[in-house]
């Protein structure tokens, strides 16, 4: 046993049982195991929302792209900024609602808005079949984390095994709440990793960030603008990713659902005040990218820029600390991307599309039950298929961010219309597919999943306004 | 739609124009700020100032609003 080792274990193990015992006294039905009772201040709230954007992907994904593609990888600074002003507006007004009529999900408030169960049963496949994805990649960014941190001392497989089975294990027990608790530890290990490393690494190597840029600039003149070393990612592209993945960011089921467990709608709109203070650090893990490109370069994989420079600068129980860190981020999203997923099934599928008489202590055992099978699903893939689900990432967001107009439109717009919705997501989808599959993205510089969006808008609104001026000729 | 909300409104449209729409004015690399790159540091000072310009549209709000039937005041 070294002392990597004895950290990153002690750190999981610790994390879950906080977890387990954060549910202890209260007593589970859907509403306290989906929403947390919607009791969460304005702290944990916040706290809870960084957990599930600060993922491995964060970590390793921001570094290494900036590693490897240099400029583009600003894009991840700029889209929370967006995503949080928009919540700014729409999350109070959401809020309110799913208040009003108990949603707990997504689906539940496509059901209730537009009268369709077929629309919330489509609209819980579409967030389970992104939801998937996202999952595979928190374990593989999991599993390399520890195994790399340990010194190969723990492999990948093992890794994933103990701790996502100790993720469910705290979502089984405490649903939400759980999760919340863990994140608090969680947020507080990855700002000190981050801030360590990231301050560290450009003052020991070049004594400051503004001395490692400007031996940068000298070096790759073109890597800080875009398109950096991405030809592909120039100004538009960046511009339209930004727009997508800021418009599609409260889009995950996950990250929607989460907004109902605010105790008002005051602290939903207070949270979205303080959410882009959670920005900064991503400016560090920046720094460790383009530190690495100076100090380590050559590396094949982009995303292991962050660990080989920590593991090149630091004694190894720092990189256990690291290891610790990164695990805990990963499980944190990995237990409420596993509590949303069952949640949509056993509620929104099962329950709104075949037994719309369930119980709702049916609904609520079948949710736990539905825990255990994603769980046994998603680690039989991340062990035995680690790299066959990951390809459909690309769908995710691009799938999710479909229910933008059915939302905001939705919310403030009284003459938005069922089949106005459905039209314009199915034709949404249909032309992001499209694109992919043609290898046309970008599509004119733009990332096909906004020409997706853009399509989406368009028809919903037409049909929308069709269908009205239909109904008043006829009415006339 | 009420005062608050225009004035709210218009103070969340800024992060767009600043980040979204204003980078292809923004994509160079000198002058050098604070150690930073420009395009970097354009981007970075906008994503600071986000949450005091959503502060202001905050109290916009709740100065010019009058508050709705359930909404918690």
């Amino acid at each position: 046993m070294n002392a990597a080792l004895i950290i990153i274990f002690a750190t999981i193990i610790l994390s879950s049982l906080v977890g387990i015992f954060a549910g202890r006294r209260v007593k589970m039905n859907l509403e306290n195991w989906t929403v947390a009772g919607r009791q969460f201040g304005i702290i944990i709230i916040w706290l809870l929302m960084a957990g599930e954007i600060y993922t491995t992907f964060t970590f390793l994904g921001a570094s290494g792209w900036a590693y490897s593609k240099g400029a583009p990888t600003f894009y991840i600074l700029i889209y929370g900024a967006l995503a949080y002003t928009l919540s700014f507006f729409i999350l109070p007004a959401l809020w309110r609602v799913g208040k009003r009529y108990g949603l707990h999900t997504q689906p539940d408030f496509f059901i209730k808005r537009y009268e369709s169960r077929f629309l919330g049963v489509v609209v819980a496949l579409i967030g389970v079949f992104s939801i998937i994805p996202y999952l595979q990649l928190q374990l593989a960014g999991l599993g390399l984390i520890v195994e790399v941190s340990s010194n190969g001392a723990v492999s990948s497989r093992v890794a994933i095994g103990i701790s996502f089975i100790l993720s469910c294990a705290f979502v089984y027990t405490s649903g939400l709440k759980g999760a919340a608790w863990v994140a608090i530890i969680k947020d507080i290990l990855m700002i000190l990793a981050v801030f360590i490393v990231g301050i560290g690494v450009p003052y020991i190597y070049f004594g400051g960030f503004g001395k490692m840029f400007r031996a940068l600039i000298e070096q790759k003149p073109n890597y800080l603008v875009f398109p950096g070393a991405a030809p592909q990612m120039d100004v538009l592209w960046v511009m339209s990713t930004v727009l997508l993945t800021g418009l599609g960011f409260y889009m995950w089921p996950h990250v929607f659902g989460s907004a109902f467990s605010a105790k008002s709608d005051k602290i939903i709109k207070r949270n979205a005040v303080i959410m882009p203070f959670y920005q900064i650090p991503i400016l560090l893990i920046f720094m460790v990218g383009f530190t690495a490109l100076l100090v380590i370069p050559g590396l094949k994989n982009g995303d292991m820029a962050f660990l080989a420079l920590v593991n090149k600068t630091y004694p190894s129980w720092f990189m256990g600390f690291v290891g610790a860190a990164g695990a805990v981020t990963a499980m944190v999203p990995s237990a409420i991307l596993v509590l949303f997923a069952s949640t949509l099934l056993a509620k929104n599928v099962y329950q709104t599309g075949f037994n719309p008489r369930a119980s709702e202590g049916k609904v609520m055992a079948l949710s736990r039950f539905m825990v255990l099978v994603i769980m046994t699903f998603a680690l039989f893939f991340a062990i035995f298929l680690p790299n066959e689900l990951v390809p459909l990432l690309i769908f995710g967001y691009d799938g999710v961010c479909q229910f933008f107009p059915g939302v905001v439109f939705g919310l403030f717009w009284k003459r938005v219309s069922k089949i106005g919705v459905i039209c314009g997501m199915i034709a949404g989808i249909a032309a992001v597919v499209i694109l992919i599959c043609l290898g046309r993205d970008p599509f004119l510089g733009m990332n096909a999943g906004f020409v997706g969006l853009v399509v989406n808008c368009i028809i919903t609104v037409t049909i929308s306004l069709a269908k009205n001026h239909l109904k008043q000729k006829s009415e006339l | 739609m009420q005062k608050g909300t225009i004035y709210a409104l218009i103070l969340g449209a800024i992060p767009f124009i600043t980040l979204v729409f204003a980078l292809p004015l923004v994509n160079r690399v000198e002058p050098v700020i604070l150690g930073l790159p420009f395009l970097l540091f354009w981007i970075l000072s906008w994503v600071v100032l986000t949450p005091f310009i959503l502060l202001a549209a905050y109290f916009c709000e709740k100065k010019f609003n009058i508050p709705k039937e359930g909404e918690e005041e």
